[in-house]
């Protein structure tokens, strides 16, 4: 940039200064890409896009791109929300669980309102848009009231937020377990699957997808430009600082906490959906998968930095492996290994980034 | 002399088994520079958190132009324009310098993207630059974040921040600790100005030669309590080192 205005000027010269300094108030496009995390996890999502497209031109078969993002679009949801959360120096272990108890009261719901009572055996598949859609919304209602039990116990009873939703990762999950016996809830209504389960916007687009991408860009653009964003990044950089200028930190926290507890209901909801059950015993692992998602992503633990872009490519990422694993006909285990491999290297850079900006200049 | 802008008569305030402050008396008037010195725990900190609205004192009371205000939190202190740069400089590191200065005062976009908390990042970031170099302060960028920064930029930003908002009372806890002499110089000369503007500014400061500078009155505070009242021109720095180790009491309680 600097060689396109004073391009013949020795370091010497006295233009050199002032150049100097006008490329560091304006820093171009490429500087500023090249200096960004998302760029760069970004430039790793699409090499392997290509290395498994090369590998096996089948990869990039619309079909198999469709099913990816169709399955990993309740993980986006909670990686949204979690985006938040780590931002602001937190984490959220419940979400899993809160999944689980979301969808099993989503599910409860519609059986109680829409089966027939000369034939409970049926089932509630024959039920209308109203019983799904208040079905829908009890899912939603319960994410958003284990969100604000967090919220409550981070903000205000100042536990610290890993032991908070690990006590309410065990609570959700047992009481999803005590609705429902221990067997998955079954007989929901066929509309609610065919639709949001595996319907297609326009015949092409899943609308698990289009939820999903709703849900991140409305989020990111909060993230990103709203004051809510704003405090959120504060927060999560210095409590103490966000306090001393009058933001609400509590409220703040527990603001957070309920959203991401609201966006696990929908997840819970959207899950629901694709599997036409409850599937209570397979979410145990939906908490790290989100939480690696966010970190690989470029947010960091320590809480300050991150963005929604990052999140996003953060869950293609190990989606992209373990479909390209298959794909290629490498055991698809090895996509675990990879990811925290990666996870591992992401944390330890951020730590040593910190380290560096701690040190007295 | 009148009323003194903002005054604190016998505060007390307890931690635990410490008592921070034992009947403390201070005032500041209006386009002063008052000097708060004493030696390490004598409560300089926490009685500028009680005045500030970080704290609140346990007994005590805090007058305000002349009546007796009660502060809950920093934004009520902050709505009577009372504001504080601390010595740990309580800056948000991950956002840049315009994002600090507006840190809880964010200006929203007009309409309904207002509304919706859509903030105004250009203005911001106008009225940033104009702020800083208002107060001769020379950033890189303010756009890159604050832990960019030098530790000299980044008290400037501190300094800025509160010298931007404050239309009554200013503290400053420490503001030159971490500077180098040409930005110390600087920073004093902000002080002078800000002191022009009729605002009463609270240096909290450890550094007598600096108090002797730049200040017009001194108060000086060991175990908790106000022991001397000093104006600069009148006091030398063994008076003052006499007073902050206890070895002269020029003020009973009564004051």
């Amino acid at each position: 940039m600097s060689q396109t205005t004073t391009p013949t000027t020795s370091p010497a010269s006295p233009e050199t200064p002032s150049a100097h300094r006008g490329r560091r108030r304006h820093p171009s496009l490429a500087s500023r890409l090249a200096t960004a995390n998302v760029f760069w996890i970004f430039a790793v999502l699409v090499a392997l896009v290509v290395f498994f497209t090369a590998m096996e031109p089948n990869f990039a078969n619309p079909l198999n791109i469709r099913s990816i993002a169709a399955d990993n679009s309740a993980l986006l949801v909670l990686a949204v929300g979690m985006t938040f959360v780590i931002i602001t120096a937190g984490i959220d272990l419940s979400i899993g669980s809160v999944l689980i108890f979301s969808g099993v009261v989503a599910a409860k719901v519609m059986l109680a309102l829409g089966s027939d009572p000369s034939d409970p055996s049926a089932g509630a598949t024959d039920a209308g848009w109203g019983v799904i859609g208040i079905g829908i919304l009890a899912g939603l209602v319960a994410g958003l009231s284990w969100g604000l039990v967090n919220g409550f116990l981070v903000a205000k009873a100042r536990i610290p937020p890993l032991i908070a939703t690990l006590g309410t990762l065990g609570m959700a999950l047992g009481a999803s377990y005590l609705i429902t016996g221990g067997t998955d809830v079954r007989g929901l209504p066929t509309r609610f699957a065919s639709t949001i389960g595996f319907g297609l916007l326009f015949g092409v687009v899943p609308w698990l997808v289009v939820i999903a991408a709703v849900v991140a860009l409305g989020l990111g653009l909060v993230l990103a430009y709203t004051q809510f964003g704003r405090h959120t990044y504060a927060i999560g950089s210095n409590p103490e600082a966000a306090r001393r200028v009058g933001i609400r930190v509590e409220r703040h926290l527990v603001k957070v906490y309920a959203l991401m507890g609201l966006l696990a209901g929908l997840a819970g909801v959207m899950s629901l959906a694709h599997f036409s059950t409850t599937t209570i015993s397979g979410h145990s692992a939906d908490n790290l998968a989100a939480i690696a998602a966010v970190v690989l992503g470029g947010t960091s633990l320590f809480g300050g930095i991150g963005t929604m872009a990052g999140s996003v490519i953060g869950v293609l990422i190990p989606a992209v492996m373990q479909s390209g694993f298959v794909t290629i006909g490498v055991n698809p285990y090895w996509q675990n290994v990879a990811v925290g491999a990666v996870l591992v290297a992401a944390v330890y850079l951020d730590q040593v980034r910190r380290r560096e900006r701690h040190s007295p200049k | 002399m009148a009323a003194p802008l903002l005054e604190a008569r016998a505060l007390t305030k307890t931690y635990g088994h410490v008592q921070a402050l034992r009947g403390a008396n201070f005032s500041a008037y209006a386009g002063e520079v008052v000097a708060l010195i004493g030696d390490n725990g004598a409560g300089k900190s926490t009685l500028v958190k009680c005045l500030s609205g970080t704290e609140q004192p346990d007994g005590g009371e805090i007058r305000f132009e002349d009546r007796p205000v009660w502060m809950e939190t920093p934004a009520d202190a902050q709505r009577l324009g009372i504001e504080a740069v601390y010595q740990d400089l309580a800056l948000a590191a991950d956002l840049d310098p315009a994002a600090n200065l507006f840190l809880g005062r964010e200006l929203r976009r007009g309409g309904i993207l207002g509304w919706l908390g859509v903030l105004d990042t250009r203005r911001m970031r106008e009225r940033s630059t104009a702020a800083f170099a208002e107060l001769g302060i020379e950033l890189p960028d303010v756009s890159t974040p604050v832990s960019a920064l030098s530790g000299g930029q980044r008290q400037s930003v501190a300094v800025a921040r509160s010298v931007a908002w404050a239309s009554k009372v200013v503290f400053m806890d420490e503001p030159t600790a971490a500077l180098g002499v040409v930005q110390r110089e600087r920073v004093l000369d902000v002080i002078r100005r800000v002191r022009d503007r009729g605002i009463a500014v609270v240096l909290i400061s450890h550094n007598m030669p600096e108090v002797l500078a730049v200040s017009d009155r001194v108060e000086v505070l060991r175990l908790g309590r106000r022991v001397a009242r000093f104006k600069t021109a009148d006091a030398s720095l063994d008076d003052l080192v006499a007073a902050m180790t206890g070895a002269l009491e020029a003020e009973g309680d009564a004051a």
